[in-house]
């Protein structure tokens, strides 16, 4: 028998899956499309990894992060649930302990994690906008008919990248607009979108940040190399992009789980009937929008109200 | 027949309510509680980048004239707050609501003769020795409850069963109907007691974090999204700064002290509270805490001056410190999960400094 153990990041845009053994080697990784569906995108998940998965293995705990954490981690009951911070610094660290600083650049948001003698000392996340995210280039690879794979071979070509005002998604989508139209070659535009996600990053969430060296970069952006040139060019250090770079959260959850205290997990969920009701608290004027969540038409779990009054059925 | 009513901020309306029960012997509209449909309404009549406690207390005033009131009070300050009366008296009227606004404190300055007539105005019968000792009873009043709810934040989150927010609770109710300045001081010994005797069990070594920040946001639960809840939960004492006695009595002489002791980073006042902030963080990295969370409304310009001075300090001491501002548009989630990360974070350094301290 072998214990090994499942961390699980559902993100915006992808659901990442790993399981790790007891010396956290990865021995098997999935990486999918949530398509706004995390029930059935961790469904798929889950099948996919007990494919062809050796009957030694006995998985003895499951972590649940990412945006989708807690409503995953109920319906796999996981022993650990945890904000995406925490996992990306542990599974970074557990790659790289000399690591001072993580960029991470995902779907929808970006933070920046500053380690000291691997501790988190500092961390910051975008507060307002989204551009200079992982949604901002797709949309804008969508746009200009390129495939997002495509996106950073394309941007290397380039010798001349255009100024693009990224402030904001909107504005910059306008800014573009206007420099296509103006004839500008496609590869200088796209190096310009990598060059403004880049700027516009180290000017919102690493302001006021001191990144030092040895640099990690992860997220779903990290595999865009245009961006990474970027990130090399402007603060003159080396970028250290791991090859498993978007799957630092699911590993970090892994390995969070494995500390905690187990218990035997089989991983049937495929004929659970797992479902959710959105419903509109009228008690009093603040009608909170309460999410039941429902496990086998059974209520297990209520949340998203300001006061502690009870829910029933 | 006059109907009185006024802006709300934590619990604070149960000395507000026994105040104006005594002095004005007219009828108290009491608004209700804060809820969405509050900031909605303020929402929707605000201009948009004005600070958000405008936007509780006007949609606060709708709710209350909506029940019938037709005078509203407001109390002014040392920065834009102190402008708020004239807009909000406009934006009310333009509503075609019919009341008469007061405001005691004009132009920044606190007059207590000024005070007296506005209060006389609405009371003609109003005579000063009853106005004085009703309100030293309610600066009493005040005194106490700040007293216990400095215990509770610092308790709150290692108690064994729910039993302080009760105690509190029940405390005020009974304040509404003191006789005098002795039956107050009688039931307030009781209840300190009974909080007291409530079972905690505090680990020597636990979190501390310190809060501070602009003072609406920092007094109103629900302008912060309960804050105070969620960090309780965590097990963390907390320890809160601005609550209504400081603001009426001891800014006067403290904020001058904190302005001193910071005198390395600041020289002038900023307005409002923060120089007092940036002399709390001071005192905080001093003391050594574990962290310190600063809150604001959006757009409250004197918190984005002392910011960056906090963000200063607290690399100097190496501190953790972290942000939030919050509108009406704030998104629950995101907050809940930089919370969640600022505690890991602080967790994991006190945990490292215990194995650095043992070699």
């Amino acid at each position: 028998m072998k214990n090994c153990y499942l961390g699980i990041d559902i993100g915006s845009i992808s659901t990442k899956g790993v399981i790790i053994d007891e010396n956290n080697n990865i021995i098997k990784s999935e990486y999918i499309w949530t398509e706004a569906n995390p029930i059935k995108a961790v469904k798929k998940l889950i099948e996919n990894l007990k494919n062809n998965l050796d009957k030694n293995i006995v998985i003895k705990g499951i972590g649940t992060t990412g945006s989708a954490r807690k409503l995953i981690g109920l319906l796999l009951d996981a022993n650990v649930i945890k904000n995406e911070i925490t996992a990306h610094a542990v599974g970074t660290l557990n790659f790289y302990p000399e690591c001072k600083t993580i960029l991470e650049i995902g779907g929808q948001d970006s933070k920046i994690i500053l380690i000291n003698n691997g501790i988190i000392t500092d961390y910051a996340m975008n507060t307002l906008c989204a551009a200079g995210t992982g949604a901002f280039l797709s949309s804008q690879a969508k746009r200009l008919k390129i495939k997002i794979e495509d996106f950073g071979k394309l941007a290397l070509k380039s010798n001349n990248p255009v100024k693009i005002a990224a402030r904001c998604t909107v504005f910059a989508e306008s800014d573009l607009v206007h420099k296509a139209q103006l004839g500008y070659k496609i590869e200088d535009i796209v190096a310009g979108l990598s060059k403004s996600i880049v700027l516009n990053y180290l000017n919102n969430v690493g302001k006021g940040k001191k990144i030092k060296p040895p640099i990690v970069f992860q997220g779903g952006v990290s595999k865009n190399i245009g961006v990474v040139k970027y990130f090399k060019e402007i603060l003159k250090e080396d970028i250290i992009v791991d090859s498993n770079s978007h799957l630092m959260g699911a590993i970090g959850i892994a390995i969070l789980a494995k500390n905690k205290n187990n218990k035997i997990y089989d991983l049937n969920i495929k004929d659970i009937k797992f479902e959710t009701k959105g419903m509109e608290c009228n008690k009093c004027p603040n009608n909170c929008e309460i999410l039941k969540i429902y496990k086998d038409e059974k209520l297990i779990d209520a949340f998203g109200s300001k006061c502690n009054r009870e829910i029933k059925n | 027949m006059n109907k009185i009513t006024f802006p709300l901020v934590g619990n604070y309306r149960t000395p507000i309510i026994y105040l104006f029960k005594h002095i004005l012997e007219c009828e108290i509209v009491e608004p209700p509680p804060i809820t969405k449909k509050t900031i909605e309404l303020g929402n929707a009549n605000s201009p948009e980048f004005v600070c958000t406690p405008f936007k509780y207390t006007l949609g606060t005033y709708i709710e209350a004239l909506e029940k019938g009131a037709n005078i509203v009070v407001q109390f002014g300050g040392g920065c834009r707050y102190g402008y708020y009366f004239e807009l909000q008296e406009q934006i009310l009227k333009d509503l075609g609501y019919e009341f008469k606004y007061v405001n005691f404190v004009t132009k920044g300055v606190t007059n207590l003769k000024e005070i007296y007539l506005k209060l006389k105005e609405i009371n003609p019968k109003l005579k000063v020795d009853k106005l004085i000792y009703y309100s030293f009873i309610t600066f009493k009043m005040l005194k106490y409850m700040d007293r216990c709810d400095d215990y509770i934040r610092q308790n709150i989150g290692f108690e064994e069963k729910k039993e302080l927010e009760n105690i509190n609770k029940e405390m005020l109710n009974k304040f509404l109907n003191v006789k005098g300045y002795l039956d107050l001081r009688r039931t307030y010994k009781k209840y300190y007691k009974k909080l007291k005797k409530v079972k905690i069990n505090k680990p020597k070594n636990c979190l501390k974090i310190g809060i501070i920040g602009e003072l609406y946001t920092v007094m109103e639960p629900f302008a912060n999204y309960y804050l105070e809840r969620e960090l309780a939960s965590y097990n963390i004492e907390i320890k809160r700064f601005t609550n209504a006695h400081y603001l009426l009595i001891e800014k006067r002489k403290k904020g001058l002290k904190y302005l001193k002791s910071a005198k390395k980073y600041i020289k002038y006042k900023m307005g409002a509270d923060s120089h007092d902030n940036i002399g709390r963080c001071k005192y905080l990295c001093k003391k050594k805490y574990d962290g310190i969370i600063h809150i604001k409304s959006s757009f409250c310009t004197p918190e984005i001056g002392s910011m960056a001075i906090i963000n200063k300090i607290c690399k100097e001491y190496d501190i953790p410190v972290i942000f939030f501002s919050f509108d009406a548009n704030t998104s629950e989630v995101g907050i809940k999960t930089r919370l969640e990360a600022f505690y890991d974070m602080i967790e994991m350094r006190k945990k490292n400094e215990k194995l650095l301290s043992r070699h």
